[in-house]
């Protein structure tokens, strides 16, 4: 691995290999969650505290964790942080507990934790993965708020629950629903391959840096050669 | 057994996982662009919910719940999927080769599908929140909400065949195009709201 500054390490997070805009990871709770803009942050800080803490564990025990059994390690690691994170949030935030529902449990299975610990967790020195770590939970959040902003403008009229267009534009519901989560995502990706451009081939959907990958891609291949 | 009927029903379309509720989005992005992938995927889904939903329901009902143990759900239902589909594999490939054959390489990608994860705790909630969703309620949704997938994967994988003919604008090829018809196509599944 090449030797980056730490700052490099933490923006690379938010702009050029953004988890949910470049490297399409973690959809399921960006398209799910974003109904608001306050679920959407809730969201987005339960998993950076999930990401910062699993980053930490994973790179102080890479050298531990058998190669053969890594994956289902990381998950337990993972979902022990995640089950933390759960009672926090119950505690102290019970509304976004409630908004966030059955999804705050399954940061356990969000692609863009344990991508993060199979791609640089498991190799790289413990400083290093926290500010990774820390870098790919803004992105996420940073994407989650965006998409929240736009929808809750549209679908609601509001932004953080204060009225903005209640004088000249009606709120178009379906924005809030399920097509205008998808819609308002496939804009958001669009817009960023124009204005970047730099980001990974939309050829590899959804499987960005996903840990299983290479079983997956392989056999999308071995459908698109045949 | 009417009951049953609209559990069933209302799992596949009003609260379609992929199309409404936004579980399992990965596979569907990535595996359906031919049809028979999308078909493996989705038969494995339905399998490993299924089996996932019968064993995670009295784990949590007798042995969580009784020892105050609930905050445990998470972990506890994540490493018991994760075991199941290793061991449905291994059973798999001992005793039935030809099933083995068409669906192994989709199993493991599942242990990490949050469709799983989601229909095994949603049932619980469901079931904590009316007494009379029990044990064969839950299975019935888990199965239903894994034909769901299957239906929406299936459809979907014939629309992105046509779309790979279509000019796209350059911006809009691959991803964002493929999300749009998601959408347009999660409007057709808005409309079964309300009939269960």
């Amino acid at each position: 691995m090449a030797k980056k500054s730490l700052l490099q390490e933490f923006t690379k997070g938010i702009i050029k290999e953004n988890p949910v805009l470049c490297l399409v990871l973690g959809t399921c709770p960006t398209l799910a969650v974003t109904t608001s803009a306050a679920n959407a942050i809730g969201m987005g800080v339960s998993a950076t505290l999930v990401l910062l803490c699993s980053n930490i564990t994973i790179s102080l025990l890479r050298k531990v964790i058998p190669n053969k059994v890594r994956i289902p390690a990381f998950i337990t690691i993972i979902a022990g942080f995640v089950s933390i994170v759960q009672m926090i949030v119950k505690a102290y935030a019970p509304s976004i507990d409630e908004a966030l529902g059955v999804y705050l449990p399954l940061i356990v299975v969000n692609c863009i934790i344990l991508g993060r610990a199979e791609m640089y967790a498991s190799k790289n020195g413990v400083i290093a993965s926290a500010v990774d770590g820390l870098g790919m939970g803004v992105g996420f959040t940073v994407a989650l708020l965006c998409m929240g902003i736009i929808r809750e403008l549209l679908g609601a009229g509001t932004i953080f629950g204060i009225p903005v267009t209640s004088n000249f534009m009606e709120p178009i519901t379906i924005f809030i629903l399920a097509p205008g989560g998808f819609f308002v995502f496939g804009m958001l990706i669009a817009l960023a391959n124009k204005l970047s451009g730099k980001c990974k081939k939309p050829e590899e959907i959804g499987c960005g840096s996903c840990p299983m990958k290479s079983k997956c891609h392989k056999n999308t291949e071995e459908g698109a050669v045949e | 057994m009417p009951v049953l009927l609209s559990i069933f029903l209302a799992a596949i379309l009003t609260d379609n996982y992929i199309l409404s509720k936004f579980l399992g989005i990965c596979p569907f992005l990535g595996v359906s662009k031919k049809t028979n992938t999308a078909l493996g995927m989705s038969v494995a889904v339905i399998l490993v919910m299924t089996i996932a939903t019968a064993v995670t329901w009295p784990i949590y009902n007798y042995v969580l719940a009784p020892n105050n143990l609930e905050y445990m759900e998470t972990l506890a239902f994540i490493l018991i999927i994760a075991a199941l589909v290793q061991f449905v594999e291994i059973l798999l490939k001992k005793f039935l080769p030809p099933i083995y054959n068409a669906l192994g390489v989709y199993l493991p990608l599942i242990t990490t599908n949050c469709a799983v994860l989601g229909v095994t705790m949603n049932v619980i909630e469901k079931g904590a929140a009316d007494a009379s969703f029990g044990y064969i309620e839950s299975i019935v949704n888990a199965f239903g909400s894994g034909c769901g997938f299957l239906v929406a994967m299936i459809i979907f994988s014939g629309i992105r065949v046509k779309l790979e003919a279509c000019d796209i604008p350059k911006s809009l090829k691959g991803l964002p195009i493929t999300l749009v018809a998601a959408a347009i196509l999660a409007v057709a599944f808005l409309g079964f709201q309300g009939m269960v």
